[in-house]
């Protein structure tokens, strides 16, 4: 569906991307994970035919960006970090005027309203301003409106970001079903939980280059052990105390705020630590996530 | 509940066949738009012709006393006047409709940026918006023709839907180069600007309210070197019946290069905004 090779993207001398390979089969859900700026949405930008590439070959559905966009566009649905909800105009006409977009009869795009209003949950909205919905449903609204052409491939670009728990919620279970159904799905986003929901496959971002590439589980096998012990100690003790307990751990990561210990028997580790007559303000043992995974690769937290 | 994978026909979506076929793909969402903002067009549409037509033209002109010569052929302050404010009417349909409302498609709500995600490039998005505003304003200047026909300051019937027909070339003269500005600016105190040095000064000295001989011989040609002079002019020769076909000419050249080269600029401009 997609492939690019040796992929960059330049806006004066800052380069966002600097060559990433990427080869997107049908039906995967596939994730760009990292943090802000790591050139995840440049990248998105490039696929969706509105940001030329600097270097390098892609190619969407076989065709070149720069030559065949319109071609391309017609078969995305984009769903866009920063909602382009007609504020003028209803639920309902905001996916009325897309669906014309793509040239669609209008008795055909009526007909798909009705179905994906229903599919987001917000079929006793049609009539209401675009205003009057909550944060979670605008989300919703736009993704509905980037289902209107019944996309073979659906970008979305941080689709959570910005929303409340139980909204998010409500979005993963639609773009689950949405993979059910066979879409495939591109998506970018800074939450590992989102990552590790959705995604087949994933790539990691870190400065505009591409750290990993795996499955969010062979990911986590990969690069980290099973388990992570976090210990926290008094402010500013971490660095001086993680020379007394490295060797209770495969690796140990010093963060400003505790210190994660990397093991297989997370347990085994906290027990060791009271041992040698340590006493941290609190444990916490847990699996290992894409975040852990991020933090060996880069030396940083998501959220940095 | 519907796990979505899309029931019904599905004719495949495509891409735009050609410029106007992609505009027209846009007309829905124009007529969408006009069908929740008429209501407030309304007074302005009808209603502020007939009050200036009755303030300026009939009670003002009353007090007019001033020969066919000095009013460039009209037979009254009325006739002169009239055919006038029509065109200036049109140039601030189009100064009111590609300033705040282009802007906010690009830097407030962003619904460019959801167009130029579908099949649509920004060419189809210029066309199918000047398309909107040239239909909107030939409707508007119709309206205020007809107001106009009972007080009798119309020569030839023909000269009149010529006249009407024109305001279409003069609103794409205004709304192009308005467009355009919108679509670089950085930041909305810019509009300030055009509305103080451009549309109100241009509305007063380019031969609206007065013959532009008034103004002396230099600032004379600098009124005549004004779009909306041209616009004017040609709607007054032919409201009056007193055509110059030559420089009616000119004034539709001057006016359609205008419009064709900042719509070309505008439609680069867009795209640049776009893209990136």
């Amino acid at each position: 569906m997609i492939s690019a090779h040796g992929l960059r993207k330049s806006f004066g001398d800052f380069e966002a991307v600097r060559g990433i390979d990427v080869t997107v089969r049908p039906g995967v859900a596939f994730g760009f994970l990292g943090p802000n700026g790591a050139g995840k949405s440049s990248t998105m930008r490039m696929i969706c035919c509105v940001s030329p590439p600097s270097a390098g070959e892609l190619r969407v559905f076989g065709m070149d960006p720069a030559k065949d966009g319109p071609k391309i566009k017609a078969r995305l649905g984009v769903c866009p970090q920063e909602d382009t909800l007609d504020v003028e105009l209803n639920v309902y006409d905001n996916l009325y005027v897309y669906g014309r977009y793509f040239g669609l009869p209008r008795a055909e795009v009526k007909g798909r309203i009705e179905e994906l209003l229903d599919f987001v949950q917000l079929t006793d909205k049609a009539k209401a301003k675009v205003d009057d919905l909550s944060g979670g449903m605008k989300r919703r609204l736009t993704i509905a409106r980037s289902l209107i052409n019944r996309p073979e491939i659906l970008v979305l670009d941080e689709p959570t970001t910005g929303l409340d728990p139980q909204a998010r919620h409500v979005i993963w279970d639609r773009l689950f079903r949405l993979k059910q159904a066979g879409v495939t799905l591109l998506l970018t986003t800074h939450y590992m939980d989102e990552a590790e929901q959705l995604c087949d496959e994933l790539v990691v971002m870190d400065q505009g280059r591409i750290v990993a590439h795996g499955t969010p589980l062979g990911l986590i096998h990969e690069h980290s052990t099973r388990e992570v012990a976090e210990l926290r100690f008094g402010v500013g003790e971490h660095e001086a105390l993680a020379a007394k307990v490295e060797d209770l751990a495969e690796r140990i990561e010093v963060l400003p705020d505790r210190l994660l210990l990397y093991s297989d028997d997370g347990e085994s580790v906290i027990e060791a630590v009271h041992s040698r007559g340590l006493a941290p303000v609190a444990t916490l043992v847990r699996r290992a996530s894409l975040e852990d995974v991020f933090l060996h690769l880069t030396g940083r937290t998501l959220v940095d | 509940m519907v796990d979505y994978a899309g029931s019904g026909p599905a004719t495949p979506p495509t891409a735009p066949s050609g410029l106007v076929s992609g505009a027209l793909r846009m007309g829905d969402y124009w007529l969408t738009v006009l069908a929740r903002t008429w209501k407030g067009g309304v007074i302005t549409t009808f209603v502020t012709p007939f009050f200036y037509v009755l303030a300026l033209g009939v009670l003002l002109g009353g007090f007019v006393e001033a020969d066919s010569t000095t009013l460039e052929g009209a037979d009254s302050y009325l006739a002169f006047v009239a055919p006038g404010m029509v065109a200036a009417h049109a140039m601030t349909i189009a100064f009111s409709e590609m300033t705040y409302p282009v802007y906010g498609m690009v830097k407030w709500q962003r619904i460019y940026f959801s167009m130029i995600a579908s099949p649509l490039t920004a060419s189809h998005i210029v066309l199918a918006q000047l398309g909107f505003l040239m239909l909107r304003t030939l409707f508007a200047c119709g309206v205020f023709l007809l107001v106009l026909t009972p007080f009798g300051v119309f020569e030839t019937w023909w000269g009149v839907l010529v006249a009407w027909l024109v305001q279409g070339l003069v609103v794409l003269g205004f709304g192009t180069p308005v467009m355009l500005f919108s679509l670089s600016i950085k930041g909305e105190e810019s509009f300030a600007l055009i509305f103080r040095l451009g549309m109100i000064p241009l509305t007063l000295f380019s031969g609206t309210f007065f013959p532009v001989a008034n103004l002396g011989p230099v600032l004379e040609k600098i009124a005549m070197a004004s779009p909306l002079w041209q616009g004017v002019n040609l709607t007054r020769m032919l409201a009056l019946g007193e055509i110059d076909w030559g420089l009616a000419a000119i004034h539709v050249g001057y006016l359609g290069v205008l419009a064709g080269v900042c719509w070309w600029l505008a439609v680069r401009r867009l795209g640049e905004r776009l893209v990136s």
